[in-house]
C-alpha cells in the first residue's frame, strides 16, 4: 500500500499533498466506500431505533446471525472477482444441513468434528465440480452452478421426500448456537477466522492473480497465470465456504429442507453491495463482507421498524438499487469528460458474465 | 415448510447492466415469492392487522377482509359438535352431513376393478408429503382399486389445469380426486372435469359445487380460535403476545389469523407484533429474538402454522428467557420439544388424515352410496392431556402426528419412522 508515502508527501508539493489523504482514503476503501457508508448509516439507524442494540450480547447475536451470510459472501467474492458466478451455494447449504441430519439419523453417535470435516470436504467437491465444468467444458458458470443448484435441490428432495428424517445433535449444533468462553458465539469466531483467512488470501499472490483473471483473462494468461487453475480454486473455496455456512445455519436453526433458501442471491447481493464488479476484476473482499453485514443490518432494521410483508422487499429493493448504483458509478470517468479528448485510458471493467436471472415464485405452499 | 425451489432463468441473460436488477429482483424474490399466494393477495393485510391489533376495541367484528362472520360462527359451532361415524376412524367421520345421492355414478357391474385418478397440487411441504403417503396407503387397503394414478402439479396452476384435463379425458379414470393448487384459477378446469366423471375435491376448495363432494376439516377459524383462546386462558392480562404468520393472502392462513385477532381483541392481551416468517426456521428465530429484545419480554406466542414452532422455542432459550405459552401444530419435532421441555403449549391441527377420505369417498360414490355434499371432518387438538396419545417415538421431525396412519400398511417405515 502506498498510503504511507502519500501522506508524508514532500512540503514543496503542497497542492498535491492537500488532496493526498483523500486519495489515500479513497484508495484504501476502494470501490467499497459506499457500502461502508451504508453500513454506518444502517448501524446508526439501528442504534436510534433500538438503544439496546449495542449491548454486547445483542450485538454479538446480530453478528452471529450474519455469520453464515458473511462467510458465503467471502466465498462468492472469490468467484465473482475472477469473473464467474456461483449460484449453487444456497443449495449446498441446504444439502449440507439435510445430509448431516440424514447421516445422524443412521449414525446418531457420529463425532461432530468428523461430520463437519466431511461436510467441508463435500462442499469442496461440489465446488471442484463446478470449477472443472466451467473451465474445462467451458460451460458458463452461470449455467453450471444453476445446474448444480437444481441437481442438489432435486437430490435432497428425492433423498428425503421433502422431510428430512434425522435430527442434528446438540454437539453438532454448538457451532451455530452456543458460545465460547460463555460470551463469544462460536459462529462469530468462525466468521472472524474465515474472514481473516480470506482477506489474507486475497492479499497473497493467489488473490492478485484472481483479480487479474477477472480483469482480463487474456492478459492474465499471457502473463503466465494458470487461469483455469485459479478459477477452479475459487469455486472450491466457495464450496467450502458454503459448507461452513451449512454447519452454522444447521446449528442455528436445526433441520430444515429449506435451510439455504435464497442464500445464493443474498450472497451475490452482498458482494454487489460491496462494490465488487460483476464480471470480475475489481472490488475487495472486506467490502463484500461489509455488504453482507449491511444486508443483515437492513433485515434487522426493517424487522425492528415493523415493516412487514411486501413492503419489506420494496424497501430492500430501493436501498439495494441505490447502493449498487452508487457503487457502480465510475466517477473518474465523469471527471475525465472535462479534459480534451484523448485515447481512452483505463476502460471501466466490463461485466462480462450474464447476470440476469428470473426467480420464479416458489411452488411453496404456506398452508401446512 | 419445505419447498421445492426451482428457479429457472426464463429469459436469456441480456445485458450486464441487468446485474443490478438481478440483485434487487433476488431480494424482492426472497420475500415475495415465498408463497403461492393467490394473485389477489393483499400484501398489507398482515401489517394492518398488526397495527390495529394493539388498539383495543376497534373493528372487533371486522378483523380482516378475509373475515366471514357466518363461516366463522359455523366453524365454531362445528368445533363443539360430536361428529357422526366411528370415533376410532376420524377420517370417516362427518360433521352435520347433508347427504347427496350418487346412484348415477354407480359403476356397472359389481366387483369391477376401479381406476382412481388424483391431481395433486404438489408435495412441496412435509404436510403434503405425509398426506400423500396416507392417501397411497389408503388406496392399497382396497383390493378393488386396480390402478391409482397420481399426477403432481408441482405447485403450478397451469400444470394442474392440464393434469386435470388429461385425467378427465382419460377413459381409464373412473373418478377424479383433486387437491387444487389455488382456488379461482383451478375452478374452470374442475367444472369441465365434472361433466365427464365424478370429481372429489379436498383440502382446498374451488368456486363451484359441481364436485360430488368437497372434503375438508372444520377450517381455519376453528384452528386460529383454539390457539388464541388457549393464550387468553394461559397468559396474564396485559401480557405481550407475538403472532407469527407464514405469509399474507392465503385464505386458510388468513382465516386462522382473523379468528385469533377477534379473540385477542376481546381479551386484555396486547398483541405487540404480527410478523411473517415465510415458514423459515432461521427467519423465525431471528424474528422472535428481535421481538424479545425490542419488547423486553414476550408472554405468549401465537402461530398460524406450527412448522417453525421449535425455532421459536429455541429463540427464547438462546436469549436466556423462559419459553412462554406457545401454540404449535402436530408436527413431531414440536410435540417432542413440548414434552421434553415441559412447555405450556397447545397444538391445533389441520389433520393429514383428511388425505385418506377422498379415496373412501370415491369408492362409495362408484358403489352408488350416499356421501355428504360437503364432507366436514373433525379437527382434533393436541393438548397437555392427550399429548402422549399422539406423540409417537421414532418418527422423523417433520412428521405429522394426526396422520391417522398408524394402522396403514407400511407404517412406520414408509413414513420415515423406526419401529
Amino acid at each position: 500500500m502506498s498510503t504511507g508515502t502519500a501522506t508524508n508527501a514532500a512540503p514543496e508539493r503542497t497542492t498535491k499533498a492537500a488532496t493526498a489523504p483523500y486519495r489515500a482514503l479513497a484508495r484504501t476503501l476502494g470501490t467499497g466506500a459506499p457500502v461502508y457508508a451504508l453500513l454506518i448509516v444502517l448501524l446508526l439507524a439501528l442504534a436510534a431505533t433500538d438503544p439496546g442494540f449495542y449491548e454486547p450480547d445483542r450485538f454479538l447475536a446480530f453478528v452471529k446471525r450474519a455469520a453464515p451470510l458473511v462467510i458465503l459472501a467471502a466465498g462468492q467474492y472469490l468467484v465473482i472477482v475472477c469473473g464467474e458466478f456461483d449460484l449453487s451455494v444456497g443449495a449446498i447449504v441446504t444439502a449440507g444441513v439435510v445430509a448431516a441430519a440424514e447421516v445422524y439419523g443412521t449414525h446418531p453417535g457420529a463425532p461432530w468434528a468428523l461430520m463437519t470435516a466431511g461436510l467441508l470436504l463435500a462442499g469442496a467437491a461440489a465446488g471442484l465440480l463446478n470449477g472443472l465444468i466451467t473451465t474445462v467444458l467451458r460451460v458458463p458458470s452461470f449455467i453450471t452452478t444453476l445446474g448444480m443448484m437444481l441437481i442438489l435441490e432435486g437430490a435432497v428432495f428425492y433423498w428425503t421426500g421433502g422431510s428430512p428424517q434425522g435430527r442434528l445433535p446438540e454437539d453438532f449444533r454448538r457451532l451455530g448456537r452456543d458460545t465460547a468462553f460463555g460470551w463469544l458465539p462460536w459462529a462469530v469466531l468462525a466468521c472472524v477466522v474465515a474472514g481473516v483467512l480470506v482477506a489474507l488470501l486475497t492479499r497473497s499472490d493467489f488473490g492478485r492473480t484472481l483479480v487479474a483473471t477477472g480483469d482480463s483473462e487474456r492478459a492474465a494468461h499471457l502473463a503466465g497465470v494458470r487461469v483455469r487453475r485459479v478459477r477452479v480454486l475459487a469455486f472450491v473455496l466457495s464450496g467450502v465456504a458454503a459448507a461452513l455456512a451449512a454447519v452454522l445455519v444447521g446449528g442455528f436453526s436445526g433441520v430444515s429442507a429449506q435451510a439455504g433458501r435464497g442464500y445464493e442471491f443474498e450472497a451475490i447481493t452482498a458482494v454487489v453491495l460491496g462494490g465488487v464488479a460483476l464480471g470480475g476484476g475489481r472490488g475487495s473482499v472486506v467490502a463484500a463482507m461489509a455488504g453482507a453485514f449491511s444486508l443483515q443490518a437492513l433485515f434487522t432494521l426493517l424487522n425492528l421498524q415493523g415493516v412487514s410483508g411486501a413492503l419489506e422487499s420494496t424497501v430492500q429493493g430501493v436501498i439495494v438499487i441505490t447502493a449498487v448504483g452508487l457503487g457502480a458509478a465510475d466517477f473518474s470517468r465523469l471527471r475525465r469528460r472535462g479534459h480534451p479528448p484523448g485515447p481512452p485510458t483505463a476502460a471501466p471493467p466490463a461485466p462480462a458474465t450474464p447476470s440476469r436471472t428470473h426467480r420464479e415464485g416458489h411452488p411453496h405452499d404456506p398452508q401446512p | 415448510m419445505t419447498r421445492s425451489r426451482s428457479p429457472r432463468p426464463r429469459r436469456r441473460p441480456t445485458t450486464p447492466a441487468a446485474a443490478a436488477v438481478l440483485a434487487t429482483a433476488l431480494l424482492a424474490a426472497l420475500t415475495a415469492c415465498s408463497s403461492d399466494a393467490p394473485a389477489d393477495a393483499p400484501a398489507a393485510s398482515g401489517q394492518n392487522a398488526g397495527h390495529s391489533a394493539g388498539q383495543k376495541g376497534d373493528s372487533g367484528d371486522k378483523p380482516s377482509k378475509f373475515f366471514d362472520r357466518v363461516e366463522y360462527d359455523r366453524q365454531l359451532t362445528l368445533s363443539g359438535l360430536t361428529p357422526k361415524g366411528p370415533a376410532a376412524k376420524p377420517w370417516e367421520q362427518m360433521l352435520e352431513p347433508k347427504m347427496t345421492d350418487t346412484a348415477r355414478y354407480r359403476k356397472k357391474g359389481e366387483g369391477d376393478d376401479v381406476d382412481l385418478c388424483f391431481s395433486n397440487a404438489g408435495v412441496f411441504n412435509p404436510w403434503r408429503q405425509v398426506g400423500l403417503k396416507n392417501m397411497k396407503a389408503e388406496a392399497e387397503l382396497h383390493d378393488e382399486i386396480d390402478d391409482f394414478t397420481v399426477l403432481d402439479a408441482q405447485g403450478k396452476d397451469d400444470k394442474q389445469i392440464s393434469d386435470i384435463q388429461e385425467l378427465a379425458g382419460n377413459k381409464d379414470c373412473d373418478a377424479l380426486i383433486v387437491s387444487p393448487n389455488t382456488t379461482a384459477t383451478l375452478t374452470p378446469a374442475v367444472k369441465e372435469a365434472c361433466g365427464k366423471l365424478p370429481v372429489i375435491v379436498f383440502d382446498r376448495g374451488v368456486e363451484t359445487d359441481c364436485a360430488v363432494t368437497f372434503i375438508n376439516p372444520i377450517g381455519g377459524y376453528g384452528y386460529g380460535a383454539v390457539a388464541a383462546d388457549f393464550l387468553v386462558d394461559e397468559v396474564e392480562p396485559k401480557g405481550k403476545i407475538l403472532a407469527l404468520r407464514i405469509s399474507p393472502g392465503v385464505d386458510v392462513l388468513e382465516t386462522r389469523w382473523s379468528a385469533a385477532k377477534l379473540a385477542f381483541d376481546k381479551s386484555e392481551l396486547d398483541v405487540v407484533d404480527v410478523k411473517f416468517t415465510d415458514g423459515d426456521p432461521a427467519k423465525t428465530k431471528s424474528v422472535v429474538s428481535d421481538a424479545i429484545s425490542r419488547h423486553g419480554s414476550i408472554d405468549g406466542v401465537w402461530m398460524d402454522s406450527g412448522a417453525t414452532a421449535v425455532a421459536a422455542v429455541e429463540a427464547f432459550e438462546d436469549s436466556g428467557a423462559d419459553v412462554p405459552p406457545i401454540t404449535g401444530e402436530d408436527q413431531q419435532d414440536f410435540l417432542e420439544a413440548w414434552k421434553d421441555k415441559k412447555l405450556t403449549a397447545i397444538a391445533p391441527t389441520y389433520p393429514t388424515f383428511q388425505w385418506r377420505t377422498p379415496v373412501i369417498a370415491a369408492l362409495r360414490i362408484l358403489r352408488g352410496e350416499r356421501v355428504p355434499e360437503e364432507w366436514k371432518l373433525p379437527q382434533p387438538t393436541v393438548t397437555e392431556a392427550n399429548l402422549d396419545d399422539y406423540l409417537q417415538d421414532g418418527m422423523p421431525p417433520l412428521h405429522y402426528a394426526m396422520c391417522g396412519c398408524q394402522k396403514l400398511p407400511g407404517f412406520p417405515g414408509a413414513w420415515g419412522g423406526k419401529k
